[in-house]
């Protein structure tokens, strides 16, 4: 079998460390233990990174913590920066499962956020319209664009076997450039770069609305956006593992040749896979732009394109491992914004990839210790 | 609206996307994949003008940039040929990381100043010749002129030297070539490593010689991408590079300058008059990245040429297969 062994030839060092290839799925709390274990490293090689920079690491830290989970309050908002990332990260899971690697899920993000917009300002309700049916029309419109975004990358891939990283890429940018252009040109409030606020019909509620019949729901941000997340979890852990097309999305994804030759149509599936991961993103934005925001302005996300591919990551492209992935990272998000130097939770979020995709290596290998001879 | 002086700061634009082609064209040859090309630029472009602000010499700054970009590379490298990870989330990670310390050392740089810039001269008699001259050789970057011994220089070494059959043998055929005795590690190493210090010097180029500064992640603004995008347009060759990376530069440049007359081929024209319809020429190099790859896509499937055979793929001794 495939040995490398990393061995220090010493005379005093009796032992053997050897790497073998692992003949059989590894048990299973190890991968669990290896991504934790992994996000320890993280942190730590974080921390130093943040004391070389000037800043206090330990203090970074408890703030993060202390910022994020706190209390109930600060919870709350840690959730609602959980939420997006929830859909986004289900967008990136279901997409990697099929290994299509959809990176463009900032930009999905956006148009999401753009359709939901339009229902408002273009407007296409008027903005006395009940609730009960300007949600849902938003939420069409957001998962709409963003499928429509996730379309062209899908088609072109299918079609014309265009790489998805770099279409999916560009599209991003292509997104932010459209949005501005309504932020600054159409929806422009008085020459503000930002459209004006939309009514209180098209906001989602939040559990502060309810304060007066539950006082405990006081001032808390949680918004419906966060049930949105918890549904699509359950919807995709169902499609990908209790429905026919997602057994096919997985046979895509873990054999393309062998499923060419079941006869699944990959042209068809490139494209499905797509649209779907692409409308996850969208409806990330819708929720984000109705729940948060209330407005189409530029910045709307501190990157919740790009952390969403790291939750994916982490959650090992596991629906309900999402959901929890998703909070530590809102934690590592909200708490972010007030630690400087600003740049510092993006490098958090990039070592910890670096190392959860180095640790996958103790997933396929052993390690064995043996007796030198 | 000149195009000579258009083309002319086009090509210098270019440049940028010149070195971290190429850079990207060597490590792919050797079968990594390395998406990481953004990041480094931008650790490339933080670490050029830090370097350049805190000593005042931008030769310095060069040196670091390539420097540094080449050793962050190491970390892709490592765990992509060593680990065997996949090496587009390892490429990714990569990026995210650079990026995340080159935002975080570079905090505060934005307002650094001004500082001295690489030379910029022109060649005696060839920046004579009618309307090439002007545009390839005169007040140019002395990176610029790098850049064009560069392309015949990696073109020469990729096809026609020892190194470079070896090189070539790695990326399409790792177990051939492991048989006849080359180190198929040191040789992926090396040619990452090769690809992080041109993407370090394509960041350079842009903070020390094209567009001066540091603008955080807007310095780079997706040309990383773009370069990863163009590898594929340019079929791993080296004078296809050039030729995309240059008329890139020229529709950036284009773009910029399009919006300043007042007058345009003698009609009113229109991006000056709305302002706003600036953010849809803003979408061209992107949109047109995707036009491009599509072309790419299509030549390489009826010409049947194709990516190096093992790209992507980590190589395990004495396991079979590519």
């Amino acid at each position: 079998m495939a040995i490398k062994p990393i061995e220090k030839p010493s005379s005093f060092f009796p032992f053997r460390i050897v790497f073998e290839k692992r003949l059989k799925e590894p048990a299973h709390w190890v991968p669990f233990f290896v991504s934790l274990l992994a996000i320890i490293i993280a942190l730590i090689l974080s921390g130093g990174l943040i004391q070389i920079a000037g800043g206090d690491a330990i203090k970074s830290y408890s703030h993060i913590a202390k910022a994020s989970f706190g209390s109930i309050g600060v919870f709350s908002d840690t959730l609602v920066k959980a939420t997006p990332l929830i859909l986004v990260g289900l967008a990136c899971s279901v997409a990697f499962r099929a290994r299509l690697w959809n990176i463009g899920a900032e930009g999905q993000f956006f148009l999401g956020a753009f359709g939901a917009s339009a229902v408002v300002l273009t407007p296409l309700l008027p903005a006395n319209t009940s609730p009960w049916i300007f949600i849902p029309v938003m939420m069409l419109a957001g998962i709409l664009m963003g499928a429509l975004w996730g379309f062209i990358p899908g088609f072109l891939k299918a079609k014309y076997n265009v790489n998805e990283i770099i279409s999916t890429l560009m599209m991003n940018y292509i997104a932010v450039a459209w949005n501005n252009f309504f932020i600054y040109a159409v929806w422009s409030e008085s020459g503000f770069q930002m459209s004006k606020v939309f009514p209180k019909t098209a906001w989602l509620p939040r559990l502060a609305d309810y304060a007066k019949e539950v006082p405990a729901f006081r001032g808390l941000t949680t918004h419906l956006g966060l049930l949105f997340g918890i549904l699509a979890s359950i919807l995709v852990w169902f499609i990908l593992y209790r429905s026919r097309w997602g057994y096919e999305i997985r046979l895509i994804g873990d054999n393309p040749q062998a499923a060419r030759y079941a006869g699944l149509n990959i042209t068809r599936n490139t494209i499905l896979v797509m649209m779907f991961s692409g409308g996850l993103a969208g409806l990330a934005g819708m929720s984000e732009i109705t729940g948060v925001v209330h407005r189409l302005q530029g910045a709307i996300s501190p990157g919740y394109g790009f952390t969403g591919i790291i939750v994916a990551w982490l959650a090992k492209l596991n629906p309900f491992a999402v959901i929890l992935v998703s909070i530590l990272f809102g934690a590592l998000i909200l708490a972010g914004r007030e630690i400087q130097p600003s740049g510092i939770p993006k490098m958090i979020q990039g070592i910890i990839l670096v190392c959860l995709i180095a640790s996958d290596f103790f997933l396929r290998y052993q390690i064995r210790i043996t007796r030198r001879a | 609206m000149d195009f000579v002086t258009i083309l002319q700061a086009g090509v210098a634009t270019g440049t940028v996307l010149l070195f971290a082609t190429i850079g990207e064209i060597f490590a792919e040859r050797s079968g990594v994949m390395n998406l990481g090309v953004e990041g480094m630029m931008l650790l490339g472009a933080m670490s050029a003008f830090s370097t350049a602000v805190k000593f005042g010499n931008p030769w310095l700054g060069l040196l670091v940039a390539m420097i540094s970009a080449g050793l962050i590379s190491q970390i892709h490298a490592f765990i992509a040929i060593q680990l065997q990870a996949d090496q587009v989330v390892s490429g990714l990670a990569l990026g995210f990381l650079a990026t995340g310390v080159s935002l975080v050392l570079g905090e505060g740089l934005s307002k650094a100043g001004t500082i001295s810039l690489l030379p910029k001269f022109s060649i005696p008699i060839l920046a004579q010749i009618p309307v090439l001259g002007p545009i390839f050789f005169a007040h140019q970057s002395i990176l610029v002129y790098f850049g064009y011994l560069l392309i015949p220089a990696s073109w020469y070494y990729i096809n026609y030297t020892r190194p470079g059959l070896n090189l070539r043998a790695v990326g399409e055929y790792p177990a051939a070539a492991d048989s006849l005795g080359i180190n198929i590690y040191r040789q992926r190493y090396f040619y990452v490593f090769v690809g992080g210090v041109l993407a370090g010097l394509a960041g350079a180029t842009i903070s020390l010689a094209i567009a001066p500064g540091w603008f955080s992640e807007m310095t780079t603004a997706g040309q990383g991408w773009i370069a990863v995008g163009l590898v594929i347009f340019a079929q791993w060759d080296p004078f296809r590079a050039a030729f995309g990376a240059y008329i890139f530069g020229a529709l950036r440049r284009l773009i910029l300058d399009i919006q300043g007359p007042m007058v345009l081929f003698g009609l009113k024209n229109p991006f000056y008059y709305n302002p706003y319809w600036g953010f849809f020429l803003q979408m061209v190099p992107y949109a047109f990245t995707i036009v491009v790859l599509v072309i790419g896509s299509r030549e390489a499937i009826r010409k049947r040429i194709g990516a190096p055979a093992a790209l992507g793929l980590p190589y395990i001794r004495g396991e079979r297969g590519l």
